[in-house]
């Protein structure tokens, strides 16, 4: 069954598009086509969050929302999705929303050009905490820039924002299952085809759909989250149709724990990954509250960060140090091979035409294995990296090192392991003067650039220094082994 | 009466007065997303969009523009090029006809605007710019001032030399010297809404723009120049701009000169918007600096003579460097006394986009060298860094003849600093921090005191001028214009405010109206942290005027003497009755009172010969001083900003709840320059930071962990401005080089202070990080 219009609501209204070119934005639409212009274009690359809205979509049939960057989200990925935007939280009786209540209270604003998109990151976060703690707070607000408050005003408001109103009360909750109802009678099983020729957007039905196309179609675009392909459409403009939205394939969203192992279907979000990864694998969860801010980790996803093979892809390293699988699929055959193999070269990656990734598997470690990864970048949140790394060790029972896996991102033109380094550590007892011996064989395995983020020189010790880090972690160091914004008290 | 409330005739005071904490005039508007952005306008249908060609290499000369492609690309209508420019191709601000609004021939730098395209939509516009061939001679180019030979290097304007008394017998002569320099980097002002203008072609030469500008007189004598029509052809407005922090003080100009040629060329309307990327390539910035010194000391940590050059990156054009540079040496002293100084400026000229304005107009990069050079005294002698900044502090009735011989009459940094001294716990903290260190083998604290002494008034002494436009209609509601523009600060709010408190009326009956050169022209740039001092002024004094109408009417109408007419809130007792306000409004229109004025103001006692380097060209300083503590890795330079606590003053504030979010904004906006915002042009000569994604400001969790910030509330401006108030868009932003000082301090400790760490900013991880290996390596030496 194949429909050819996408259908889901804006605000308080269903939209039906039987036109939809397949570059078209998210924000391009409510602003230029339907005259919604309390949503801002301030980056159209998904890092100051002035276009921020929220979308709502069914997952296992209950109702989520959650902030997305409009500027890069394709209009054509929307099926079946409510759009949220700043127009619909004021009330009918000229009343403001408490989120805005609390934010003029608070001279939370400023020019006023970010503070749409601060009031939908806001309005998310209260939805889903109404009484936050400062940590949620500024996690909530790690994808939206302001120039002029210092946010200080903003966290305030934050703070008091239940103060002004009952989440109970709030209209979305209010009218959550009229909206799921509506949601659900949108979801007819059919495969969307807007377009002719390659000029064409497709939405799958399902997975094994989504198989079938692929193998019927020459080279499209996947787009999952669109936080990587939306750049290329706002800031390079390149065609990318035929192009294949995939994001609300629910089939791909699965998570799934079987024997020793931690099966993430491609389509997972980094929100969705975050409690999972919390659970077994504690610094992959707190490297994933590095990755962009709340509106990229709930579009981007786990298997789209490897996919597109990027050498700066935060995920890929410690996914290699934990000796992580991908499943690669083409129509109903699949292979499985070891994720650092999946990266053969800058822009190069083992994935034949018609193939996509399924899925990444991730051993369970036992207890005895250490576990480490850190991002180093320029600015803490919501950055690319500079250089991230990544660590796994298990020791023998004298001491000596039994097993250790690093991979480093940023340091090579692929997600990289240090093979020589692991090979001078190998056996080795676990001390700081084997360290400092190994140290040497960084030369031998990386010889990073110099660019905006960073020199090749400070990206090198860098490095080096994480292992020793890691080393200081794994024995047990007296005193702090790294600044943190949420730990320790103050001195005095 | 045409209101529809009755008026309460006995309340106790007005809503909205001066010192009340009223809130952003449009705060309820940005929540809901109401507030309309030139981009937000609804546009006439027709409406044409434009987008520029940008130069693709640094510096050379265009053999040949084939733009056949461009014009017939989809839905393109027309190309401009230099030629097209039916005036004078040129928007230099101070007249040095050094600034093209599209490149002629020669290209100055890498993203120069060289054509531009109009279209049907934006995206048609911007896709057709790609199809440009163009084919350049390439010429060397200088694009770091590093690589330059300071004394010889080509200036984009004249530089200037301030000094009072012998600088270099007094640092021969002293027991201890020290030379070093210091690189300050630049800084993108990252406006959320970025460039934008609209333009209305009208009949005969006329042509309205929307423009968001911080300074539409001077967009409406560019776009004039650029038409070759009078001044009275070009209406410019701006209700308001989504940030500008001088980012909008010239660099406007292009954008609604390009948008007005095209609007008149099509008879259409025009929009032109550049994306984030070429915002940030083909708009100037903050200068940045190398800083060469050389200082004079005793032992007691006395400075007696001290030398500094101050070079700027200017790039390709004049802009406002010379005034920027000028503005940079007017605070190589921040807060301290020099006995002797020689300082003197080099814009150089730099293959670079045309830096510009940005909040503080030069005067961090000179403080930023003030207190180098005192950290450098403090190093050398093994002192504390406070101790030495207080023992140079100007005296209050002596020692305190500035470089620019104007003396400093209003003094209260000692007091400032003791007062946060204590409530940050200087002392103990600093005490715990070390013992912290002893302990810590990765992680160290440092912690330092700075203080803030900023020069208010334009060092052009025209510029400080003002006029505003006052209705009082006959409900007795007031309809509010000035020239001042709003780009978030609350200037807009204050004014109103100072109008409310002159009619003693409620805020809301004062309605704020848009900026626009048809009400009140020859207007200065919002800029210099003047806007409220100037406006506030000019608003007074019209709503005096009319106001003393009120009583002469008043008195005459109720045979009242003059002094038995007072206005009080909602109302005015005229001898032993009261009468509504709007009520004696109305009687005062019957009886053909005006009851409209235009008010002016102008800033006493200011002049400035800048040959000479002496005058007085600052009509006040504005004070502060803030205390940070800061925790680094010293495995990979990583930070995090722990404690500040900030002492600001604001004079007797107009509206506390405003100037605390400037102070506190301010701040943070400084933290960034001094940290995370790196601009990195690569061997091309091509800005490589021109998005977010690349040009990292501070986040909300870049906020330090905890942050007190206080307003010095005892404080009142000595001098006469509005209602005692002090200007404060600008000083706060210095008080984050507290946070480069408290990373050098826990740098420092990883060679037990004993060198100085030499930290240049911003102090990105790496900068850090390579400061503590440098350190490090010197001790195992």
């Amino acid at each position: 069954m194949t429909r050819h219009e996408i259908r889901f609501l804006l605000n308080s209204r269903k939209v039906i598009l039987k036109d939809v070119p397949p570059e078209r934005t998210l924000l391009d639409f409510l602003r230029l086509e339907q005259g919604l212009t309390g949503t801002k274009e301030g980056c159209a690359e998904g890092d100051c969050g002035a276009c921020t809205v929220l979308v709502g979509r069914l997952s296992r049939g209950k109702l989520v929302y959650e902030g997305v960057d409009a500027c890069i989200r394709f209009l054509g990925s929307l099926d079946g999705c409510h759009v949220v935007t700043v127009e619909h939280l004021k009330r009918s009786n000229g009343n403001l929303h408490p989120v805005q209540q609390a934010l003029v209270d608070f001279h939370g604003s400023q020019c006023g050009f970010c503070t749409p998109g601060f009031v939908m990151s806001l309005y998310a976060l209260w939805m889903r905490e109404p009484f936050p703690s400062d940590p949620a707070i500024e996690k909530a607000l790690q994808g939206n820039l302001c120039r002029c408050t210092g946010y200080e005003a903003i966290v305030k408001a934050a703070r008091s924002f239940s103060s002004y109103g009952n989440v109970e009360d709030d209209l979305l909750l209010a009218e959550r299952e009229t909206v799921t109802a509506e949601l659900l009678a949108m979801r007819d099983g059919a495969r969307v085809e807007i377009g002719t020729g390659s000029d064409r957007l497709i939405v799958p039905a399902s997975v094994d759909d989504l198989a079938e196309v692929l193998e019927a179609e020459l080279d499209p675009t996947i787009v999952a989250g669109s936080t990587d392909v939306g750049l290329w459409v706002t800031k390079f403009m390149r065609p990318i149709a035929p192009v294949v939205f995939i994001g609300g394939l629910e089939d791909l969203r699965t998570i799934s724990k079987q024997g020793g192992t931690l099966t993430i279907g491609a389509g997972v979000s980094y929100t969705e990954a975050f409690p999972v990864l919390s659970e077994h694998f504690s610094p992959l969860a707190r490297l994933i509250d590095r990755v962009g801010g709340d509106q990229v980790r709930n579009m981007g996803t786990v298997g789209g960060n490897i996919a597109n093979g990027s050498p700066i892809g935060d995920t890929p390293p410690p996914l290699i140090a934990l000796g992580a699988s991908l499943t690669l699929r083409k129509g109903k055959d699949r292979r499985t091979i070891p994720l650092e193999d999946y990266f053969i070269a800058y822009g190069k990656q083992d994935r034949r035409p018609g193939e996509f990734v399924e899925a990444v598997h991730l051993p369970l470690p036992d207890a005895e294995t250490r576990f480490a990864v850190w991002k180093i970048s320029k600015r803490r949140d919501e950055d690319i990296t500079a250089v991230l790394g990544a660590f796994r060790l298990k020791l023998a029972d004298d001491g000596t090192v039994a097993d250790i896996r690093i991979a480093y991102g940023g340091m090579a033109a692929t997600p990289k392991r240090a093979l020589a380094v692991e090979a001078a550590l190998l056996g080795q007892p676990w001390t700081r003067e084997a360290i400092e011996e190994a140290i040497s064989a960084y030369e031998r395995d990386f010889s990073p650039i110099s660019d905006m983020r960073a020199s090749a020189k400070y990206r090198l010790l860098v490095a080096k220094n994480l292992l020793r880090r890691f080393h200081l972690e794994t024995t047990g160091h007296p005193g702090p082994i790294q600044v943190s914004r949420t730990s320790e008290e103050l001195l005095a | 009466m045409t209101r529809h409330e009755a008026p309460e005739l006995n309340k106790a005071a007005i809503t909205g007065g001066v010192g009340s904490t009223s809130r952003h005039d449009s705060a309820h508007k940005h929540v809901t997303g109401e507030a309309i952005y030139i981009d937000d306008m609804p546009v006439p249908a027709g409406t044409l969009h434009a987008y520029l060609g940008l130069s693709t290499i640094v510096h050379g000369t265009i053999r040949r523009m084939d733009l056949s492609a461009v014009e017939n690309a989809p839905g393109v209508v027309a190309v401009l090029t230099a030629k097209d420019i039916p005036g004078e191709n040129d928007v230099s601000p101070t007249g040095l006809d050094d600034e093209p609004i599209l490149a002629d021939k020669i290209v100055q730098f890498f993203g120069q605007p060289i054509f531009a395209v109009i279209a049907e939509t934006r995206d048609a516009a911007r896709r057709a710019c790609r199809h440009a061939k163009v084919e350049y001679d390439e010429q060397p180019a200088l694009i770091d001032i590093a690589d330059a030979d300071l004394k010889n290097a080509r200036l984009v304007t004249k530089p200037v030399t301030f000094s009072r008394n012998d600088a270099a017998a007094a640092i021969a002569g002293a027991p201890r010297r020290i030379k070093g320099r210091i690189r300050v980097g630049g800084q993108d002002h990252f406006y959320l809404e970025g460039q934008i203008a609209l333009a209305l072609p009208g009949e005969d030469l006329d042509v309205t723009i929307h423009s968001s500008t911080q300074h539409p007189s001077e967009v409406q004598h560019m776009v004039a120049r650029a038409l070759g029509v009078p001044s009275h052809a070009v209406t410019i407005e701006v209700r308001r701009m989504g940030g500008g922090f001088g980012g909008k003080e010239t660099q406007a100009n292009l954008f609604a000169a390009v948008a007005a040629v095209a609007a008149k060329r099509t008879g259409r309307p025009v929009k032109i918007r550049p994306d984030r990327d070429d915002d940030m390539t083909a708009t100037g910035k903050r200068h940045d600096f190398l800083i060469e010194y050389e200082v004079g000391f005793d032992e007691e940590g006395t400075i007696l003579g001290v030398d500094y050059t101050y070079a700027a990156r200017c790039g390709f054009s004049a802009d406002l460097s010379g005034a920027v540079t000028d503005r940079a040496l007017f605070h190589c002293d921040n807060a301290y006394y020099y006995p002797a100084v020689r300082a003197i400026s080099a814009p150089i000229y730099t293959n670079t986009v045309s830096n510009t304005a940005f909040r503080g107009f030069g005067g961090p990069q000179g403080m930023v060298g003030a207190e180098r050079v005192i950290e450098e005294v403090a190093f050398a002698l093994g002192k504390d860094p406070l101790e030495v900044r207080k023992k140079n502090f100007y005296g209050v009735t002596e020692r305190n003849v500035t470089p620019y011989h104007q003396r400093v009459e209003d003094n209260i940094i000692h007091r400032l600093v003791a007062e946060l001294e204590e409530s940050a716990e200087y002392a103990a903290r600093r005490l715990a921090i070390a013992e912290f260190n002893t302990g810590s083998e990765i992680v160290k604290r440092g912690i330092a005191l700075t203080p803030v002494k900023f020069g208010i008034s334009f060092t052009a002494t025209h510029f400080n001028q003002a006029g505003a436009l006052v209705h009082v209609y006959t409900d007795g509601s007031v309809h509010l214009n000035h020239g001042g523009t709003e780009m978030g600060q609350g200037l807009y709010v204050k004014v109103a405010q100072v109008v409310a408190e002159e009619f003693q009326i409620d805020i809301d009956q004062v309605k704020i109206t848009a900026t626009t050169t048809g009400k009140v022209p020859n207007t200065s740039a919002t800029a210099a942290s003047s806007g409220t001092d100037l406006n506030g002024m000019a608003a007074q004094n019209a709503a005096r005027q009319i106001k003393d109408r009120l009583i002469d009417f008043a008195a005459d109408y109720y045979d009242v003497p003059k002094e038995q007419v007072v206005f009080l809130p909602g109302r005015v007792r005229v001898g032993n009755q009261e009468i509504p306000f709007p009520d004696l409004v109305y009687q005062a229109y019957m009886a053909r009172v005006q009851l409209s004025a235009a008010g002016f103001y102008k800033t006493p006692k200011i002049h400035w010969n800048r040959e000479k380097g002496r005058g007085r060209p600052f009509y006040y300083f504005a004070y502060g001083a803030a205390c940070t503590e800061v925790s680094i890795d010293t495995l990979t330079g990583e930070y995090m900003v722990e404690r500040v606590d900030i002492l600001h003053e604001t004079g007797k504030s107009l509206n506390p709840a405003i100037d605390l979010g400037q102070i506190e904004g301010g701040f943070i906006q400084g933290m960034g320059w001094l940290t995370t915002e790196e601009l990195v042009w690569n061997e091309k000569g091509r800005l490589t930071t021109h998005a977010p994604s690349t040009y990292k400001i501070p986040l909300a969790s870049d906020r330090p962990k905890i942050f007190n910030v206080r307003i010095a509330d005892w404080s009142e401006n000595t001098e006469a401005s509005v209602h005692r108030s002090k200007a404060v868009g600008e000083p706060p932003f210095m008080l984050a080089i507290s946070v480069l000082h408290a990373l050098s301090d826990a740098v420092a400790s990883v060679a037990n202070h004993r060198i100085c760490p030499r930290l240049d900013a911003p102090a990105t991880p790496e900068r850090v990080l390579m400061a503590v290996e440098r350190l490090k390596a010197a001790t195992a030496r």
